[in-house]
């Protein structure tokens, strides 16, 4: 197998297959993929609705539901195993030393709860500590998550905060344990253009300073290239292409990631018709077998009715591509 | 501009909550907060060329889905002219309607925008055969020739719009819209709710048929990106006031207003070119409350050369170069 070499990495997943087990039949929303973040390090899991990414960062934390189910792989954290923990096990994890911060932070938050205590029921979820100690703690938190008058916010109820004080609230309780690591799925996507600049910026800062591994999930390519160390692009729940964001941006080796950074306006003249991939994502009930992707594959031939394997391209850098794109 | 397909001159909408009764004691005995008024938009003239796309852009709450929605005839505006070749888009009663078929909208969630109970051939036809554009005869070919042009299958007419993905739906919603024949397409937010390689094709289509038929539009969205993309003029809003307006290739190269120049350079940029600068710089500040918009130029809590005169007094849109406007006292060619 290719895996993802980091010496010591924090988190590192194996083969990782989570299926659903609808009425329609089996859904491989993960069919077998390799992560690994090292302590510090910010990795974009990058992929179009449908991908998976969700589906990974769920499955990294525990939280899939009936009738979907990890059927096989591994998930190793600080060197032990997380498939096939007790529950209770895990509980004692997320939120301690794994944890999350979803897209939408009106939805997160508790609505009947001040902002300081919903923080001091996650400090006491993990510690006995007095709730002076916690609200201590809580203010600490949102000052380094950058929020003006700290005291103020935390008498706070969600309602009375904007959209971006809110998602920053969320970022400062998953920070509230000193977690090695974050998984963040799609967290600024609901913000505007400029409150989403000022909390990357923030993020960027916070991974630097404390050390804390982040798993940013996004469709957004834009949003990672700002922020991510490595990429990892998702397509059909395989990893399709992985490298240091730079590389992966600006020399994509597998046709899916150039297409998708050539349909970004930018590039192309002003009025020209953008590079398009042409149909759609295919079901992943029905996926042909061989490369997902080369039904909507400008390169594909006969070779890829078979499954390409993911190939090292340089250190840390993977395709799963017969034909890669190899010049510029 | 003498020539222009639409005009908007001096527009302004206003929302008010409407208060119950025990809202209504509670503000007379001083209690209560009494009637909040949202300005959504304030005194907006504007004026669009045939076959020009101008597009509105703006962060969440500046304005400019009500500004369209009153350019499109869905709102009345409170105060202001809305004409479509010179005659206006909605009547002049105690309820205005619109009066004319010649502006339609593509709106933003084509989950939202498709009745999910009326199949597709109906959705599309229900406008033409209602203003007698086409028979009841032949409005089954009159639909497959507009599912043809929109890159469907002739033959999706006869299916739900649960059946379609996102970006198939926005192509109905595309062939809906121009079904009816307008001169004016009013698009807010047409691709925001699609994914990446989805939305290049609908950019495309919709680059495609504006050339085919001639179209005229009004662009809204956030995303500058796709703004630059197909737009020939860009107006630029922020808190119900356009701040500054101008020719795209010009505004994305040299933005005059502090505000334009914030939000161009907080947008993250894919780091394509190897050793290029990939950093952005956030704006400081978040933007006020619509309902107490802060006094003067709205922008000034969040200016780096905000003065005295920034706070007192709002600073008009001015013309500064041959199509080119901004509302700003410290604007380079503004300042003496």
């Amino acid at each position: 197998m290719n895996a993802v070499t980091i010496s010591d990495p924090v988190l590192a997943v194996r083969g990782l297959k989570t299926h659903f087990f609808t009425r329609a039949g089996v859904l491989k929303a993960v069919d077998g993929i390799d992560l690994a973040v090292a302590r510090g390090e910010i990795l974009g899991l990058v992929g179009e609705s449908g991908s998976g990414k969700t589906v990974t960062g769920f499955s990294i934390l525990g939280l899939v539901d009936p009738p979907g189910r990890i059927v096989e792989g591994s998930i190793r954290f600080a060197g032990r195993e997380l498939v096939g923990l007790a529950n209770e096990e895990l509980r004692q994890l997320r939120g301690r030393r794994i944890a999350m911060v979803f897209q939408d932070p009106s939805t997160t938050l508790n609505p009947v709860l001040s902002v300081g205590d919903q923080m001091v029921l996650a400090v006491h979820a993990h510690e006995r500590v007095s709730r002076s100690a916690a609200l201590a703690r809580a203010r600490e938190l949102l000052t380094i998550v950058g929020i003006p008058s700290p005291d103020a916010r935390l008498a706070a109820y969600p309602h009375q905060l904007s959209g971006g004080m809110r998602q920053r609230v969320a970022i400062a309780i998953a920070l509230l344990h000193r977690p090695e690591i974050i998984i963040a799925d799609e967290p600024t996507t609901a913000l505007d253009v400029s409150i989403q600049g000022q909390i990357l910026f923030e993020i960027r800062r916070l991974a630097r300073d404390t050390g804390v591994a982040l798993i940013w999930i996004t469709h957004d390519l834009a949003v990672v290239s700002n922020l991510a160390d490595r990429i990892a692009v998702m397509y059909a729940g395989r990893i399709v292409e992985d490298g240091a964001a730079q590389d992966v941006l600006s020399r994509p080796q597998h046709p899916y990631t150039r297409g998708l950074l050539d349909s970004v306006p930018g590039d192309a003249p002003a009025g020209d018709l953008l590079p398009q991939i042409p149909g759609t994502t295919p079901s992943l009930l029905t996926l042909p077998p061989g490369c997902s992707f080369r039904d909507r594959c400008a390169r594909a031939d006969q070779l890829c009715a078979t499954m390409p394997e993911l190939t090292a391209t340089a250190a840390m850098a993977h395709v799963r591509c017969h034909h890669p794109v190899t010049a510029a | 501009m003498t020539s222009a397909l639409l005009q908007l001159t001096a527009v302004s909408k206003r929302f008010s909550r409407t208060l119950d009764a025990g809202a209504r004691i509670a503000a007379w005995l001083g209690a209560g907060e009494g009637a909040q008024t949202v300005r959504a938009v304030e005194s907006v003239t504007l004026a669009i060329a045939p076959r020009e796309t101008l597009a509105l852009v703006g962060e969440s709450g500046c304005g400019k889905s009500t500004l369209g929605r009153v350019a499109a005839g869905i709102y009345a505006p409170d105060d202001g002219t809305v004409s479509l070749h010179g005659a206006p888009v909605m009547s002049v009663a105690k309820r205005p309607r619109k009066i004319t078929t010649k502006v339609q909208t593509v709106f933003q969630d084509p989950f939202a925008s498709l009745n999910p109970r009326m199949i597709v051939g109906d959705i599309i036809a229900e406008g033409p055969l209602a203003h007698g554009l086409v028979s009841r005869d032949d409005a089954s070919a009159y639909v497959a020739q507009w599912l043809t042009r929109v890159g469907l299958d002739a033959s999706f007419g006869t299916r739900y719009p649960h059946q379609f993905s996102g970006g198939q739906r926005q192509r109905i919603a595309i062939a809906r819209a121009l079904a009816m024949q307008p001169d004016l397409l009013i698009c807010d937010e047409p691709v925001a709710s699609l994914d990446v390689s989805i939305q290049a094709q609908v950019l495309n289509l919709f680059l495609q048929l504006r050339r085919e038929l001639g179209l005229t539009c009004l662009f809204i969205s956030h995303d500058l990106g796709v703004v630059r993309h197909v737009s020939d003029r860009v107006a630029i809003m922020y808190l119900g006031r356009v701040v500054e307006l101008g020719a795209t290739a010009e505004i994305f190269a040299a933005a005059q207003h502090p505000y334009t120049r914030a939000l161009l350079a907080s947008v993250p940029r894919l780091r394509r070119h190897p050793g290029g600068d990939a950093g952005f710089k956030p704006i400081e500040g978040e933007i006020p409350s619509p309902l107490a918009p802060p006094a003067g130029c709205h922008f000034n809590p969040r200016c780096p050369m905000a003065t005295d005169r920034c706070r007192a007094e709002p600073p008009e849109l001015v013309r500064v170069g041959v199509n080119r406007q901004v509302a700003c006292h410290h604007a380079p060619s503004t300042t003496p």
